[in-house]
């Protein structure tokens, strides 16, 4: 859903030909941005990875294929976990789950955060006041011990897991969503819209929406990061869906299995780094979004102009 | 005074809302986790203690409203039941013996990864494009992009198991006395190298990147120039002029950190099973002690909410245009 929103860009930006440049210049940054490129790389390795998991190691990657414990090898690259599980297996069809739940959680989270962020700037006034007071006990409100509680108290299950980190997570963007917002509905064009009888919802999605897609777009790829890294820290204290094999999983059974005390570096060594990369990988496409976007970050060659940006 | 007021009654709403969110959660759940938690006890207890705790947690007859009166009654008295797990300890006397293992880490941590990390900051900035500039804060990006329980499983085998330079468990050894000697003090102290530089490893990224970034935009007023040309020597100029101004954000950010404190090394004391409030409300999650959980949670938001009112008490002090509106 929030895709589609973000693709409107075109229906603003078609009244006027000059306000089409930058967005085709946006992706032509995008596309020749060295951050931009390695990031997406990553991704697309990894996403290709868990589409063809199924492929790569048929059957199920939990069961029991080999001796315990056994160090990397040509017949199992990664070794084996305590139980005689291959751990390759275990990591590629682990990308599955934590991508998904991170993606999922991300977008959720985000279009909650459209919306909330939307109405506060939009309408204003009480509504404001009220959507803003909510965020802010949200912000304030320990993460952790939030989601523990709520993770404990509901029937465990991957729609619990995915439900409790929007839950936690939407605040953050709506707070950052709800700023920018705000200074586009100051915006004339905006009054404009207003003047000539527009309705809420068109003004909101269709005229200040577009003009912030590169804010929801980093604060899209800022709730994805938290979904997967959220995602592997609740199910590594046991209280995920344990049915499903993800990275989070993963390391839950090498702590539980006790990996890191008989010396098995290599069972939870793996899934920790893919979270790591994935992680890096889409911050470096949000520095690369924030450098295309926002002039002061871009690199100026003489000396005295990066002074000037590097000063803000 | 407005502004101090103002804070007040938002932190008053939000720990109501917490407050709130207690009181619910065992109410409406589905699949019932109070009985099944009564299901599983019910043979330890006296009926009168039954009787107490099905009103906390909301198994018994009255309206609802009657219940909620009843509860809020019962929090601000301090009456938060009995601990399941920990049988018949009152939930209040298993928190209190924990918080402290829980500030030690936490607040010990907090200090050396805010102090490191904002003198990294400071020198970042004043030595733009040097090697503390260019060189730390990619690796700390990097570091930080780790899962944070993961960071401190490596650091556990590395340092624990490989190694065996510092203890892997627990808060002191088993079987030593608790008390004020330098045997026990240096035996803790063993214990909390591990947990605590693992939190200082995450976090100081943050502490740095935030001091240099504020540290650029001071070192460009004129008041700078003007320190540099009456010809002040430059060390005092980075701390006294630049450093100072550029404090602001950073003190925002050690209250918040003081939140962490008492929450957020839930993690680093489960991988380490650090005897704190937040391994003790794992352990109470996974033996369905409900009571404990709920004093636990009511705890932690506590202290998160009081440790943001100190420091808008203390922003008050610090910033006059603050005062002025």
């Amino acid at each position: 859903m929030t895709t589609a929103i973000l693709k409107q860009p075109g229906t603003t930006a078609a009244k006027t030909p000059a306000a089409r440049k930058p967005n085709r210049s946006f992706v032509h940054g995008i596309l020749t941005n060295k951050k931009a490129l390695t990031g997406m790389a990553v991704m697309l390795v990894f996403i290709a990875l868990a589409l063809l998991a199924p492929v790569l190691f048929p059957g199920d990657p939990s069961r029991i294929t080999a001796m315990a414990s056994m160090e990397p090898s040509a017949e199992h690259w990664l070794g084996t976990t305590a139980k005689g599980q291959d751990v390759l297996a275990l990591t590629v069809h682990g990308s599955r789950s934590s991508l998904f739940v991170g993606l999922t959680v991300g977008f959720a989270s985000t279009f909650v955060g459209i919306l909330v962020g939307l109405a506060s700037a939009y309408f204003g006034k009480f509504i404001d006041e009220a959507l803003s007071l909510v965020t802010n006990v949200f912000l304030l409100l320990p993460g952790l011990p939030l989601l523990v509680i709520l993770a404990a108290f509901l029937p465990p299950g991957l729609g619990t897991v995915i439900l409790v980190l929007v839950v936690t997570g939407w605040a953050g963007s709506a707070r950052v969503l709800r700023s920018q917002a705000l200074s586009i509905r100051s915006k004339d064009f905006v009054a404009a819209a207003v003047v000539s009888g527009e309705r809420a919802g068109r003004i909101m999605f269709r005229e200040i929406l577009p003009n912030m897609a590169s804010i929801v777009m980093g604060t899209l790829l800022a709730c994805v990061i938290y979904g997967i890294g959220a995602q592997a820290g609740l199910e590594f204290l046991g209280l995920g869906d344990a049915s499903t094999v993800s990275w989070g999983n993963n390391l839950f059974w090498a702590g539980n299995e006790g990996a890191l005390l008989t010396g098995s570096w290599w069972v939870f060594v793996p899934s920790g780094v893919c979270i790591a990369l994935v992680a890096f990988a889409l911050a470096l496409i949000n520095y690369a979004v924030d450098e295309v976007t926002n002039p002061r970050l871009r690199k100026i060659k003489t000396p005295k102009d990066t002074e000037r940006s590097a000063a803000k | 005074m407005r502004f101090i007021l103002r804070r007040l009654g938002f932190y008053l709403i939000a720990f109501w809302a917490s407050i709130t969110l207690n009181f619910l959660l065992p109410r409406f759940m589905p699949g019932d986790p109070v009985s099944r938690m009564f299901a599983r006890s019910q043979d330890r207890m006296q009926p009168e203690q039954i009787e107490a705790l099905r009103k906390l947690l909301g198994v018994d007859d009255r309206p609802l409203w009657e219940q909620y009166i009843g509860y809020m009654t019962n929090i601000f008295t301090g009456q938060m039941g009995v601990s399941i797990s920990r049988f018949p300890t009152p939930v209040t006397e298993v928190i209190s013996s924990q918080i402290g293992w829980t500030l030690l880490l936490g607040g010990t941590a907090l200090v050396i990864a805010a102090v490191v990390g904002n003198l990294l900051g400071v020198l970042a900035a004043w030595r733009r494009g040097g090697a503390v500039d260019s060189a730390l804060p990619p690796l700390l990006v990097f570091i930080g992009s780790f899962p944070y329980f993961w960071l401190a499983m490596g650091a556990l085998y590395l340092f624990g198991v490989v190694l065996n330079w510092f203890p892997i468990r627990h808060a002191f050894t088993a079987g030593l006395e608790p008390g004020f000697t330098w045997e026990f003090i240096g035996d803790v102290g063993a214990h909390l190298v591990l947990p605590a530089l693992t939190i200082v490893l995450v976090s100081i990224g943050g502490w740095m990147l935030g001091m240099r970034n504020t540290m650029i935009a001071t070192n460009s007023e004129d008041y700078i120039t003007m320190a540099e040309a009456k010809g002040l020597r430059p060390g005092r100029i980075m701390l006294r002029y630049a450093a100072r101004n550029a404090m602001l954000p950073s003190v925002t950010s050690f209250g918040m950190g003081l939140g962490f404190v008492v929450g957020g090394a839930l993690l680093t004391e489960v991988v380490f099973a650090y005897p704190g409030v937040g391994y003790q409300l794992l352990n109470a999650v996974q033996g369905l002690d409900y009571p404990l959980m709920q004093g636990l949670f009511l705890t932690i938001t506590a202290a998160v909410l009081l440790a943001n009112f100190l420091v808008d008490i203390l922003y008050v002090r610090l910033d006059p245009r603050v005062r002025s509106n």
